[in-house]
């Protein structure tokens, strides 16, 4: 079994496991007898499946809650493929769409093939500074990027809440900011009652492209990949590795700073204090499932928007819409832990028992 | 095969016809190995030969898939080590198995602790035990001090004695040279004669012949899963032992034509450079290397040698003093820039400085040039002549196996190395910094290493060479440098001195005290 196919085949495997233990738990919470209770899981993940992708509707709620966990996955994945460890997507995600959004306010100027591309290019600025700052540490001084991004996010979540209730606030009730310019909204792709699908569900596949070339077909991306693997022989090979950890940083803080502007610009169209709400997080998961590959993080955030989308139908039928939680969990659980996988695989690596 | 006569009746150890299969390597194909009671029994065969193997399963680590084992004469069926230790072997395996945080005593007595009342470690006991089995065996170490404040030759009696306290008459090493200096390796020498005077029986295994000829009275030659020798050590030499060991006859020293040295192509000023603590390891250093020469720098280890090469190559900023490569100094430039001016290095702990385990060979081959024509393009990378060249060296190098998809981290050692000479030769550099080039290989790929840098010495290219081994430095070197706390003691040249002569100058001893003249 080579490593491509492992790659493949232990987040698939864990999605299947976690589905069987969500199964126990719903035939545990079931009523009546065992047949009765057949019945009653089959219902709940019928209804979940249908909620996600049964309808047109359903397909729109889910790509519109995939769109941001894409970057936010990318963002971590990339960091995690260069040897950083990002946590503070939330924080990158909120300053840039914090910044896109104040820009966009004040864009109405601008002809709109200027305006939606300077905006998201203030947002991707903004979250690449604000990461670049726990590079800088990072590169200089030797402090953990855990560290560091766990404390910027805290000043993130404070200015930006503080800039909606104060300065940049809007209206009564929720803290948010005024509207954006119509020039700066993004077009619309699809609607489903009162939500809107925009084309940044396109701009957040193609920035996946963009990263899987940048990673496996450019000087730079080897660069990035040698400086993760090993800093070392990445420096005696003459690469920098403080100017490739700054840069990875700024990279991944841009891919989350876009996440937030698109949630901006594409969706609320203008800036909430809960505009992250834990998507940045998100991402941490996404990159895991997704083994860190961009095309495995699409998929990826479309399985966990599509769990997420589908639980509220489930609620229905009597299943707490927490058991996407434990579904979600027990993926994780499993993809990190992934000898366990391959324990119940039986799967002997070329890693394992060395003859010699 | 060779085979002598043994005495049933006087055997340590017979092991008969073993068979070990691994999924895809038969690593005992029906070896025997008859170890008579109160010998030192060599064991030696390249890297892969089924050495580590075999003492695992005599050891009950592995078992068998066939064969018999007899240890003094009763036939066993070992489930574990711990049956192994009831029946008196004990083993010090290659990477030590000690918790640094413990002292001595508590990790020699570990597992085995004397106790007093109430199940309470009873240490002042212990601590007395310990005194009298290291005095007993002159493995002298302190009962009190932690292992992580020992050097590696202390913590190595440390195990010697966690299997004599554990009652144990065979003792089997391996690879206990592997870790040490020449100097810690003559003192393990010596104990392991007292042992053998006391009636202990001991099975070393190494891949050092000479090392086997200084220690042995028998030895034993694996390869490729079988033994292929088995001779009284007094009765072979090491010529033979490598043709045993390699399955055809190996240059232990490869021979060189004297040349005459080019025009010089680096030359170091009065070079300063501070180690990790900030102590001066580089004091004042001035040397200078012509094409087509090799300068050797002998000495032990930890003598300024890491600090002086990490400096010529960039990875450490020099305190003060000039680097003149091509006509610019070079000191305090980054190794990209170096590297540019035509300096190629391979460098000691090829693991953590030379390979990039989780690529594949043909990535760790473009390293250095990943962003050089014709491997990149504006800034995109060209698999195309990637491939080719990685292909190209593969093949040159005979780096087996033969696929450039392998990662680095599954290559061998040897492989390893070989994978690193190629791409710092195909850089056509005019200078080459080799540290250490064939530490942990075995001898096949030692004779293709050291034949390949002479083809580049011969080729004009300048070279200055460190190593521990004084062996190497003579075989290959035009001129010595004999290194001692971060100065030049002197300079020789291989053919006017001998081992002994560069042996005092490594101690300390300045060349005028040494050196006699010409003789």
């Amino acid at each position: 079994m080579n490593r491509r196919a492992l790659s493949f085949i232990i987040p698939v495997m864990a999605v299947i496991i976690a589905l069987v233990v969500a199964s126990v738990i719903i035939i545990l919470i079931g009523e009546g007898s065992f047949f009765e209770r057949l019945g009653f899981l089959g219902r709940a993940y019928y209804e979940l499946i249908r909620g996600a992708f049964g309808s047109s509707g359903a397909w729109i709620n889910t790509f519109i809650r995939m769109t941001p966990l894409i970057l936010t996955g990318l963002a971590v994945g990339f960091g995690f493929r260069a040897g950083v460890f990002n946590i503070g997507a939330e924080g990158q995600m909120a300053m840039g769409a914090l910044a896109a959004t104040v820009f966009a306010v004040n864009a109405s100027f601008l002809p709109v093939f200027l305006a939606i591309p300077l905006s998201m290019l203030v947002g991707m600025l903004t979250g690449a500074v604000w990461a670049g700052i726990a590079g800088f540490l990072k590169a200089k001084t030797g402090a953990h990027e855990v560290i560091t991004t766990i404390m910027l996010n805290w000043i993130a979540y404070n200015i930006t809440n503080w800039a909606v209730t104060a300065p940049f606030s809007s209206g009564v009730g929720v803290p948010k900011s005024p509207e954006i310019a119509t020039s700066t909204k993004l077009p619309a792709l699809a609607t489903a009652q009162a939500n809107v699908l925009s084309v940044g569900l396109f701009v957040a596949i193609s920035a996946a492209l963009v990263i899987y070339v940048l990673l496996e077909k450019t000087s730079r991306g080897y660069e990035v990949k040698a400086v993760g693997f090993n800093p070392y022989s990445a420096e005696y090979g003459g690469i920098s590795v403080s100017k490739n950890i700054i840069l990875t940083m700024a990279i991944s803080g841009a891919l989350a700073g876009l996440a937030g502007t698109l949630e901006s610009i594409g969706l609320y169209h203008r800036f909430y204090g809960t505009l992250s709400a834990g998507k940045g997080f998100d991402g941490i998961s996404i990159a895991l499932i997704g083994q860190n590959h961009p095309f495995g993080i699409i998929f990826a955030s479309l399985l966990i928007s599509g769990l997420r989308t589908g639980s509220n139908q489930m609620q229905f039928v009597g299943v707490p819409k927490h058991i996407v939680t434990i579904i979600q969990a027990v993926i994780i659980f499993l993809v990190a832990a992934d000898r366990i996988v391959r324990t119940i695989l039986r799967i002997r690596t070329s890693k394992g028992g060395s003859p010699v | 095969m060779v085979e002598a006569p043994v005495n049933p009746n006087h055997l340590a150890i017979d092991m008969a016809g073993i068979v070990k299969q691994f999924p895809k390597v038969l690593a005992n194909d029906h070896v025997d190995l008859r170890v008579q009671k109160g010998e030192i029994h060599a064991i030696v065969g390249e890297n892969g030969a089924g050495k580590s193997t075999l003492m695992n399963i005599l050891y009950g680590l592995y078992k068998p898939d066939d064969g018999t084992i007899r240890v003094n004469g009763a036939l066993c069926d070992f489930q574990s080590p711990n049956d192994a230790i009831h029946k008196g072997i004990g083993m010090v395996h290659q990477h030590f198995m000690l918790v640094p945080p413990l002292t001595v005593t508590e990790n020699i007595v570990l597992g085995m602790e004397p106790l007093k009342k109430l199940k309470v470690f009873d240490f002042q006991k212990a601590k007395k035990l310990v005194k009298e089995i290291s005095q007993k065996y002159n493995l002298f170490v302190d009962p009190t001090v932690k292992i992580e404040d020992i050097p590696v030759g202390a913590q190595q009696r440390v195990e010697i004695l966690k299997t004599l306290y554990r009652g144990a008459d065979i003792l089997i090493l391996d690879e206990p040279t592997a870790v040490l200096t020449p100097q810690e390796t003559e003192k393990l020498f010596e104990v392991l004669r007292l042992l053998q005077s006391n009636g202990k029986t001991i099975i070393f295994i190494t891949h050092k012949l000479n090392e086997v000829m200084a220690i042995s009275n028998q030895v034993s030659v694996m390869r490729q899963g079988k033994v292929t020798a088995n001779i009284p050590t007094s009765q072979t030499n090491p010529r033979e032992l490598a043709k045993y060991m390699v399955g055809r006859e190996v240059l232990l020293r490869v021979s060189k034509k004297a040349r005459d040295p080019g025009k010089e192509v680096m030359k170091v000023e009065n070079l300063r450079v501070l180690d990790n603590r900030k102590l001066e390891a580089v004091k004042n250093l001035s040397f200078s290397v012509c094409a087509g020469e090799i300068v050797g720098i002998a000495g032990v280890a930890g003598n300024g040698q890491t600090e002086l090469v990490e400096a010529i190559a960039g990875l450490r900023k020099p305190q003060s003093g000039k680097i003149w490569l091509q006509g610019s100094d070079i000191a305090g430039l980054n190794p990209k820039e170096i590297r540019e001016l035509g300096l190629s290095h391979i460098p000691e702990d090829r693991l953590k400085h030379a390979l990039i385990k989780p690529f594949p060979v043909f990535y760790n081959m473009l390293l250095g040039r990943h962003d050089q024509s014709p491997f990149a393009k504006h800034g995109f990378l060209q698999h195309k002549s990637i491939h080719n060249m990685a292909n190209r060296l593969v093949e040159a190098f005979d780096v087996r196996p033969k696929s450039i998809d392998i990662l680095g981290g599954n290559l061998s050692g040897g492989n390893q190395q070989k994978a690193i000479v190629a791409r710092e030769i195909d850089m056509n550099p005019t200078i080459m910094l080799v540290a250490q080039p064939t530490r942990g290989l075995d001898i096949g790929a030692i004779e293709y290493i050291h034949k390949t840098l002479l083809e580049m010495r011969n080729s004009d290219v300048g070279m200055l060479l460190v190593s521990m081994e004084l062996e190497e430095v003579f075989s290959l070197s035009d001129r010595i440098l004999v290194i001692y706390e971060g100065t030049i003691m002197g300079e020789v040249r291989p053919e006017e001195t001998n081992f002994e002569e560069v042996g005092y100058m490594m101690a300390g001893n300045p060349a005028s005290e040494v050196l006699t003249g010409p003789s």
